[in-house]
């Protein structure tokens, strides 16, 4: 950041970014972008019951137990992180 | 506007100066904690914060903008226009002004305090015991001890003296009369009452040293100036007396027999043994102990640099206690001409000495030589003075006398003196800034060429610190700012001692000016943050140095100091602040004490209540000593008033922990227990009254046992505990209270006038006290002993006595108060006239006037015609405002009064004195509404005729004021109804557009403006056009209320008019140099666009887009983006026609064109989101993308605006299909940009993104894929 930037909009635009859970930055790898998506994904189906219902018909399920299952799959969507290639 | 302008600052002085006089007149003997002395404003802004005066500056203004509310530019074009040079002349240039030339005595006091030594931190060292060396706690405590018990022993010996020579007197004065014991008596009193100072008085007389003197000169004079031979010589006298004090060893002692540190702390004795200074016998006297190996002299290595000019030394070695200065040789007794040749004289010595010698070069007797020379040798003849002629020998009185115009020098060349060193600083080496005088004892160093290397590593970092500061002190400010990111970013590197050593010795500096307090407070604070525990062994240098602002008189230097505070606690900790502090609480000194309670308060807002109850609850039950328990409660105090209803949840307990003080044996304890107990229940009002239950039986008590200034502070408390009462305890407890405070209406005391008046109102606004027994048992009495002519001439007196008496009226009605008080409209005193006249004024505003019977109506108007009249003073809106008030609440029961009115008006309006005219004139606009409701055209359009006569006025004052008559009379009546008629009118009007005068100019506009929008059609084109040219003129008004009502203008005249040729007026103008104008003009273009369409201005509006000049293309744009903005989804009907011209600015090579055309696309984007747009703005956004990567602030604003007016307008996956190219590019800086344009775009769309995420392959044991949304049913 230049020392222009540093008083103005967007110093704090990018603080009120920093506050959101889903936001990246530069360094994020394809993993983290992968889970933050999948866990997006998921909020936005618990959160739309018309969705729900659906993909409840779809897969025989009761709209109670896909909500669950969708809660239960945002713990980790995409299985353990990959380790970490030192550099 | 934004400074205050010279005229306000004098009238504020003079009125400050009156303030003191009355103070001084006033203040005979009361008591400084009671009625908080000369700092009874604190809390209270002094004045008007200018940041939001821009917006509501006057009501006319905003009605104005209510009116006309139809076009408008938005609020941030209207803000942005940038000020005109002259007013950025006087706004960076204000004098700087010394904080201690505002300051009074007490604040004054500051300067006594010591910068004490380092502390020990005792979490820092883990189990281990303190090494002898470091100052712990319990040696603080032991200090303290020490000084309260000589402090006893003092004034115990202050008190016999007094005693002997009272006696003494008595005995003489028993041949006279047998008065004696009374004056005893008196003179016991006041001692107690003020209790510090006296007690230092009583000091002086006992040793009779100059360097003991409570200062009266505080700071400058004595203070951090070498000590000439002339001084010791004045301290001498005192060595016989001293000599009984000296012979107890005590180290602390010696140091101790001066309250003034600086005085005290002649560090003349270092253990080394070195003599530093011509005070052999001092120092001779100061033998530290072998006892203790620190001795008091050696400790305060801080407060040594101001109080010793070192010459050729640098400082921070002397501040090392132990070592030995560099400079030790050139150490040796100053004599005073050496003094002179050195360098580092300190500037208040050099003023004193040039002023010393000019003085006595003038006032110099003439020598008969001179008298010879001056007069003719012939024609005179030497008389023998008279033999009863004495010369006078008293110096008071020849400074009385007349001076003789003769008396008056004549002006000489002065001589030339080749070995006096001025004022001119040495040139500062490496790029320093320059160097004030004063500077020299803290920065001198650094004008020591000494070569870098040949320093030690410590040296080189103190030299390093120095050169910061002196860059944050004095420096530009982009000096500035480096430097103070450099002392934040190396804090740690720096160590807090170096940092803290070189910072608090500035700030003690006793010509410290404001802004250099601010700067230097600013980077204590950046460097707390980073230090963080570090801090702790400092955290009583800091207080010392920040809690005098928490009592300065400038609200934001409080709030600086409160929030340097909150973070030190928040940084040292809890224990360490009230170690820290613990010793200052029972201080003798009661401006520590203050200021400390204070502190505490910060403390506890900063770390919770909670967490400090237990230890203010020791405080406030201490048996040792009454300044603890007075202090404690203090504490209680100032968090109530410090956090206000914040104290809710805690109230209980505070009040637990101070009840007792009421029963205390001390008068102050009791005094400030009640202080503190108004205090919290002011702060939790309407609420709480549970926590209150156990203080109101002694509260009650205390009534009706005490007099004086505790029954004040106890009457104080009850006034605030009555209002969160139920209704029927309210109503009991007043009555009982009433009884009291009606025996106190009489009392002659100021102070306790107002505590009344502050407490019947209070209890009056109680629900449950009622209206009849106001009326019974308050009110006779009440404007028996407060509405007399006395109380309006004090101003406190004066607005404590209208607001009682407002919040009576609210209870029991408007017809009461106003029976009492309408005949003394007629009063010959003209302030008590004034009085009045403002209680009416609030009353009929709050209450209506319908109450008012026929018989008391007729007085009224006659009382308030007459008190209008009669007026003579420069005050002249109070009278104004309440004829305004009376009239409107009246309404058309006025009718019969308003030809006398309107002759008075007339009458008026004719008057020798501009005030008057104005007030005249401003009193049609007031009524002009209730004219029209008595039906009173006809007046009105006499009145309209007589104004019009008077635009010739020369006051613009004046002129403004009549503009503003027409006005209101034009609203009410209309344009047909008129007179005289717009055709008339507006014509004269034309020439006073060119009036500069602000006044002047709102005024007119608003009336041209109205006259623009309601009867357009009754003047001319042509004159319309002349208007116009005018108007463009105006745009470069510095009220922002004039260039919109401007703007608005240009709106009604095109309406009127057509387009075309305002326009090309308006396209003409975008030519100009100035960019506010230009602004202006494109904000006008965009209103005349939106008021006749924008297909009437469009083409014109490209076609000058054509013309190759920046400022002319820029301004189109500009106008492009203001019109898409007001048009909203009118502008899909032209958003195909100006996309070729977008192109072509979104390619230019000119950054603004390419900012302004992308906000224009903004505008247009949210415009026509959903109006089926979609392809020219893909198209449009093409052309914007590829400025992401700008990095001039506004430009990359303006394009990510656009880029989100685009993501309302196309969706959130058409954006994210842009960024997903480069989320993941090799280049960092490429990933930055995207990444951040994803980031906003994922804040405002989130949900949006689901859908439309890409499909990401899965890895080895990852899973990526989300089956979910292939599924189908």
């Amino acid at each position: 950041m230049q020392a222009s930037d540093r008083f103005n909009i967007n110093s704090q635009l990018e603080h009120l970014q920093a506050k959101y859970v889903g936001t990246g930055h530069a360094d994020l790898n394809r993993f983290e972008w992968a889970v933050n998506i999948q866990r997006d994904s998921y909020a936005s189906y618990v959160g739309h019951y018309p969705i729900l219902a659906y993909f409840a018909i779809a897969e025989n399920e009761s709209i109670g137990r896909e909500r669950y299952n969708f809660m239960q799959k945002m713990l980790l969507p995409c299985g353990l992180p990959p380790e970490r290639e030192e550099d | 506007m934004a400074t205050l302008d010279p005229e306000i600052a004098k009238t504020q002085e003079e009125r400050r100066k009156m303030e003191q006089q009355l103070a001084s007149l006033t203040s005979v003997t009361f008591d400084v904690d009671l009625y908080g002395g000369e700092n009874r404003f604190e809390g209270y802004e002094r004045s008007i914060p200018v940041t939001e005066d821009d917006e509501n500056l006057d009501p006319g203004e905003s009605e104005v903008a209510r009116k006309l509310a139809s076009y408008t530019a938005p609020k941030s074009v209207l803000k942005d226009m940038p000020r005109g040079s002259e007013e950025d002349n006087d706004m960076g240039f204000k004098k700087p002004s010394k904080i201690i030339d505002r300051e009074d005595d007490y604040r004054r006091r500051r300067l006594n305090r010591m910068i004490s030594p380092d502390r020990n931190d005792a979490f820092a060292m883990g189990d281990k015991t303190p090494d002898a060396s470091v100052r712990t706690y319990a040696d603080v405590m032991k200090e303290e001890a020490l000084k309260k018990e000589r402090e006893d022993t003092m004034r115990e010996i202050a008190k016999k003296k007094k005693e002997e020579e009272e006696k003494g007197k008595a005995v003489e004065r028993e041949k006279d009369d047998g008065s004696a014991p009374v004056q005893k008596r008196r003179n016991r009193w006041d001692q107690n009452q003020e209790a510090d100072g006296s007690s230092k008085k009583a000091k002086t007389s006992a040793t009779g040293s100059d360097w003991d003197m409570p200062d009266s000169t505080p700071g400058i004079g004595r203070w951090d100036a070498t000590p000439t031979p002339g001084r010791v010589a004045d301290a001498t006298p005192s060595v016989s007396r001293r000599n009984r004090w000296d012979e107890t060893p005590t180290p602390g002692r010696v140091a101790d027999a001066d309250a003034t540190p600086a005085a005290g702390v002649t560090p003349g004795a270092t253990p080394a043994g070195m003599t530093w200074d011509a005070t052999p016998k001092l120092a001779g006297l100061a033998t530290p102990t072998p006892k203790r190996q620190r001795s008091r002299w050696d400790e305060t290595p801080a407060s040594m640099g101001s109080a010793t000019p070192m010459p050729g030394a640098t400082p921070a070695a002397a501040y090392t206690p132990g070592v030995t200065p560099l400079g030790g040789v050139d150490l040796a007794t100053p004599t005073p001409g050496a003094i002179n040749l050195r360098g580092a004289i300190t500037p208040e010595q050099y003023n004193l000495l040039r002023w010393e010698k000019d003085i006595e070069e003038r006032n110099r007797p003439l020598t008969d030589e001179e008298l010879d020379s001056m007069f003719p040798q012939e024609g005179y003849k030497i008389l023998d003075p008279p033999a009863s002629y004495v010369p006078i020998r008293t110096p008071a009185r020849k400074l009385l006398a007349t001076p003789t115009p003769l008396g008056t020098p004549l002006y000489s060349i002065p001589e030339e003196n080749r070995g006096q060193q001025f004022d001119v600083p040495k040139e500062a080496p490496g790029g320093l800034p320059f160097m004030k005088p004063e500077d020299y004892q803290y920065f001198g160093a650094l004008l020591n060429e000494d070569d870098e290397e040949e320093l030690s590593p410590d040296e080189q970092k103190e030299r390093k610190i120095m050169k910061l500061l002196l860059k944050v002190k004095n420096g530009t400010p982009p000096q500035r700012k480096t430097a103070l990111r450099q002392l934040t970013d190396k804090a740690r590197e720096f160590g807090a001692g170096p940092l803290f050593n070189r910072i608090l010795p500035l700030l003690m500096q006793p010509t410290l000016e404001d802004q250099e307090r601010h700067l230097l407070v600013k980077v204590i604070d950046r460097v707390l943050y980073k230090l963080d525990e570090l801090v702790r062994p400092f955290v009583h240098k800091i207080l010392v140095v920040i809690e005098p602002l928490l009592i300065d008189e400038d609200y934001y230097a409080r709030v600086e100091g409160r929030e340097i505070i909150s973070n030190l606690s928040k940084a040292a900790g809890l224990a360490t602040m009230i170690a820290a502090m613990r010793p200052d609480i029972d201080n003798i000194d009661e401006y520590v004490r203050n200021t400390t309670a204070r502190a505490f308060s910060v403390v506890a807002s900063a770390l919770g209540i909670p967490a400090l109850l237990p230890f203010l609850k020791a405080v406030c039950q201490s048996k040792k000593s009454w300044q603890a328990r007075h202090t404690g409660i203090k504490i209680v105090q100032q968090i109530a008033i410090l956090i206000g209803c914040a104290v809710l949840p805690h109230l209980r307990s505070l009040v637990e922990i101070i009840e007792h003080g009421l029963n205390d044996e001390n008068q102050k304890v009791r005094t400030i227990t009640a202080l503190s107990l108004a205090a919290l229940a002011e702060a939790s009002a309407p609420y709480g009254i549970e926590s209150f239950d156990s203080v109101l039986k002694p509260l009650w008590k205390g009534i009706r046992s005490h007099r004086g200034k505790v029954l004040a502070a106890f009457l104080k408390a009850i006034g605030f505990i009555i209002p969160l009462m139920d209704a029927l305890y309210a109503s009991y407890y007043t009555k009982e209270v009433m009884f009291i405070l009606i025996r106190e209406f009489q009392s002659p005391d100021e102070e306790m006038k107002k505590i009344v008046l502050k407490v019947v109102k209070q209890c009056v606004s109680t629900e449950g006290v009622e209206a009849d027994y106001i009326r019974s048992d308050i009110l006779p009495e009440f404007f028996r002993n407060f509405w007399v002519r006395r109380m309006a001439l004090d101003r406190r007196n004066y607005r404590q006595l209208v607001e009682t008496t407002v919040e009576i009226a609210n209870k029991v009605g408007v017809a009461d108060i106003v029976g009492r008080i309408v005949e003394d409209l007629k009063d010959e005193s003209e302030p008590y006239r004034r009085m009045v006249m403002e209680t009416i004024e609030k009353v009929v505003a709050n209450l209506g006037a319908s109450d008012i019977d026929a018989r008391l109506e007729e007085l009224l108007i006659d009382g308030i015609l007459y008190a209008f009249q009669e007026q003579t003073s420069d005050d002249a809106n109070v009278m104004l405002n309440g004829f305004g008030a009376v009239v409107n609440a009246l309404g058309q029961r006025v009718k019969p009064y308003l030809p006398q009115i309107c002759g008075t008006i007339k009458w008026r309006l004719n008057n020798k004195s501009a005030k008057v005219r104005q007030q005249a004139a401003d009193l049609i606009s007031r009524i002009a509404v209730v004219m029209k409701q008595c039906q009173e055209e006809q007046l009105m359009g006499h009145l309209g005729v007589v104004l019009y006569e008077y635009l010739g006025e020369e006051y613009p004052e004046v002129l403004g004021s009549i503009l503003g008559a027409l006005k209101a009379i034009v609203n009410v009546i209309g344009m047909t109804k008129m007179t005289p008629p717009i055709k008339d009118l507006l014509p004269r009007l034309t020439p006073i557009l060119k009036n500069r005068h602000e006044k002047v100019q709102e005024n007119c506009i608003d009336l041209v403006g109205r006259i623009a929008d309601r009867g357009a059609e009754f003047v001319a084109a042509r004159e319309w056009m002349r208007i116009c040219f005018e108007l463009l003129e105006m745009l470069k008004a510095h009220k922002k209320g004039i260039r919109r009502a401007t703007v608005n203008t240009f709106g009604y005249i095109a309406k009127a008019i057509g387009p075309q040729d305002v326009l090309a007026t308006l396209l003409n103008n975008l030519k100009v140099q100035e960019r506010q104008n230009r602004v202006c003009t494109t904000v006008a273009i965009a209103i005349v666009a939106e008021t006749c369409s924008p297909f009437t201005v469009l083409p014109a509006l490209m076609n000058e887009y054509r013309v190759p000049e920046l400022n002319v293309q820029n301004g189109v744009l500009k106008s492009l983006s203001f019109l898409f903005e007001y048009i909203g989804e009118m502008g899909k009907d032209y958003i195909y026609a100006v996309t070729p011209l977008l192109e072509d600015a979104l390619m230019d090579r000119d950054l603004v064109h390419r900012q302004t055309a992308a906000s224009a696309v903004k505008h247009m984007a949210l415009g026509v989101a959903g109006l089926g747009c979609e392809d020219a703005l893909v198209h449009l956004l093409n052309y914007v993308w590829p400025n992401i990567f700008e990095t001039s602030p506004h430009v990359i604003n303006a394009v990510m605006e656009a880029i989100e007016g685009m993501r309302v307008a196309l969706g959130a996956a058409a954006i994210l299909n842009y960024c997903l190219q480069g989320l993941f590019h090799p280049a960092r800086k490429v990933r930055e940009v995207y990444w951040k344009i994803y980031n906003s775009l994922y804040i405002g769309a989130q949900d949006a993104l689901v859908a439309a995420y890409p499909v990401l392959e899965d890895e080895a044991s990852n899973v990526f894929s989300r089956p979910e949304l292939v599924m189908f049913v």
